[in-house]
């Protein structure tokens, strides 16, 4: 079942084209991470989504209903996580989940031990009975994901969900949004690469207001994947991976061999030949192997060659 | 329910950040304060120089000068109240991005704003009874006992002369995400129903036409005023309308 559907969806400010006829499919229980840079009409595509602001055209349907007709109905089921999370400074968290409790019609007994539980997820239960006003970012943060999570949301609208974190803080949230995986589908734009890498399976990016490619992670890594390898030898051998190397090159399938210290950085032209030919070279030439590996594009390099590739065609 | 959850959260806010506090000290103060004024001004003149021959032509103060001074105490420091208190109530929620959390939530945003209202409604009801037992009680003191039903009928006028404010300064301030610019339209809407209100006959028919009413209310004059009191009434469920109907077309 789909959980997010956008058809034709624009966006206009002004002069300014946020939104340019963005199309993306949203599968249920997916943890769909949003990417594209700063600018590129993430945050304007989950606030058209979250009701907060209206589409110039196109449609937009969250678990199947159509946005904003269905506003009311929908926000029951989402939760949503704002990329600047604001509060009531003279409430105290506990008062602030009360509230958001209230709003979602739980019941005095199903408050009170959601509160705990949430309080105790977003590490606030010291500071329960503190005014939010004296709060960090961080915390703060955390109590933004705490209240998104209130009502057990069938869709998690996360915008920069870990960007105000210390490295500690983004490690315990990234592992919690990876531990909603088949909970709920998690919706989440992001600039950083590292974050969607670790808990997406699935990945939209986005560029002037139009999806480049949306897939899941492992097809994007397969479908862009450098046909590289990488070798590195003991210093032992140090000498004998020069000569290697450059006996490499007369290969047919070998495209270009770099050396960069002990390491040898190959390209070829038919992986699968060379994943039989390396090993068997690299053992003739006597090499001690420290390291043998295909080179995985990282989701940065092909983040950075799609939104290039588009910019060329704009 | 909704409606009832978000007043709860008004009313705590309300109470947490001191306005209720301070809303009731200002006008139980001014309450207080009337009739003791109203006693003790020929007597304060005395006491400057040259005073003692202006306080001879000065006639013995009554209990009409009380409620003279209450009235008009009321009225400008409920006007000011009402145009502080409410110019950020919505703009300030936008601006600060707390309004696009609570209302992405099942939270109808026309129960957003009408809890606004009431809640304002309740503190100022509160507040102008308790400035109202106030100024009873010394002039009680000082004068005279006052007619109870009548002086219920002035404070109550006195009451929707203020909501009538309030109600125009929310729709204001649903208007725009700048606090200052919605006191600043209020303030506008304010000196031009000032200004209407000044034309000869216009008067009679606006929410100015309360204050004198409800002075001749205590006076004893039978005249009535129901044609600015439903206009006042009007006034504040067409901002209140206009209110909701902007804001529930807005972008948080």
């Amino acid at each position: 079942m789909v959980a997010v559907r956008i058809e034709e969806l624009q966006k206009v400010f002004g002069a300014f084209q946020a939104l340019n006829g963005l199309n993306l499919t949203v599968e249920e229980g997916a943890v769909f991470g949003f990417l594209g840079p700063n600018g590129a009409g993430k945050t304007t595509t989950i606030r058209i989504l979250t009701g907060l602001a209206y589409a110039s055209s196109g449609h937009t349907w969250v678990i199947g209903k159509e946005v904003p007709a269905n506003g009311q109905e929908i926000a029951r089921y989402i939760g949503y996580l704002p990329e600047e999370p604001a509060f009531y400074p003279w409430m105290t968290p506990r008062e602030f989940l009360d509230y958001v409790g209230r709003v979602f019609g739980l019941t005095a007994t199903e408050r009170s031990s959601r509160i705990k539980e949430l309080l105790a997820l977003a590490g606030l239960e010291e500071a329960a009975k503190r005014r939010i006003g004296g709060f960090s970012r961080g915390m703060r943060q955390r109590l933004a994901l705490a209240q998104a999570l209130l009502n057990r949301p069938e869709v998690l609208f996360l915008d920069e969900p870990a960007s105000a974190l210390d490295p500690e803080g983004r490690k315990e949230v990234l592992n919690f949004i990876e531990s909603l995986r088949g909970q709920c589908t998690v919706f989440m734009s992001t600039h950083i690469l590292a974050d969607v890498e670790r808990v997406c399976d699935t990945i939209g990016i986005i560029n002037r207001g139009k999806l480049v490619i949306a897939d899941s992670r492992e097809s994007l890594l397969s479908k862009y994947a450098i046909p590289a390898f990488e070798v590195e030898v003991d210093a032992q051998t140090e000498n004998g991976i020069i000569t290697w190397c450059n006996a490499l090159q007369q290969e047919s399938w070998v495209k270009s061999a770099l050396l960069q210290g002990l390491v040898a950085r190959i390209v070829v032209s038919d992986v699968e030949l060379a994943k039989r030919e390396l090993l068997a070279s690299i053992t003739q030439a006597g090499l001690i192997l420290a390291r043998y590996e295909i080179v995985r594009p990282s989701l940065e390099d092909i983040f950075l060659q799609l939104v290039n590739q588009e910019e060329k065609q704009q | 329910m909704s409606l009832f959850v978000a007043f709860r959260k008004e009313w705590m806010e309300l109470i947490r950040t001191y306005r209720l506090l301070i809303v009731a000290i200002v006008l139980v103060f001014f309450g207080l304060t009337s009739p003791l004024l109203a006693k003790f001004t020929p007597e304060i003149i005395t006491l400057i120089p040259g005073g003692a021959e202006i306080s001879k032509v000065i006639p013995t103060p009554t209990v009409w000068d009380a409620v003279a001074q209450y009235v008009k105490n009321m009225a400008q420091f409920g006007i000011i109240l009402a145009l502080l208190l409410t110019m950020g109530a919505v703009a300030l929620e936008k601006d600060k991005g707390t309004a696009a959390m609570i209302l992405v939530k099942p939270m109808p945003r026309g129960a957003f704003l009408g809890a606004k209202f009431l809640a304002l409604a309740s503190m100022f009801a509160i507040c102008l009874i308790a400035a109202g037992l106030a100024c009873y009680y010394y002039t009680l003191l000082l004068f005279e006992a006052m007619d109870i039903v009548r002086w219920l009928w002035l404070n109550a006028l006195l009451f929707l002369y203020v909501m009538v404010y309030v109600a125009l300064t929310l729709f204001c301030s649903s208007l725009t995400k700048s606090q200052a610019a919605a006191g600043g339209v209020a303030l506008g809407l304010m000196v031009v129903l000032g200004l209407v209100g000044a034309i000869p006959g216009l008067g009679n028919y606006l929410p100015g036409e309360m204050i004198a009413w409800g002075t001749r209310i205590m006076q004893g004059d039978t005249s009535t005023s129901w044609t600015a009191l439903g206009i006042s009434l009007g006034l504040i469920l067409v901002s209140l309308l206009a209110a909701w109907l902007v804001f529930k077309k807005q972008e948080l």
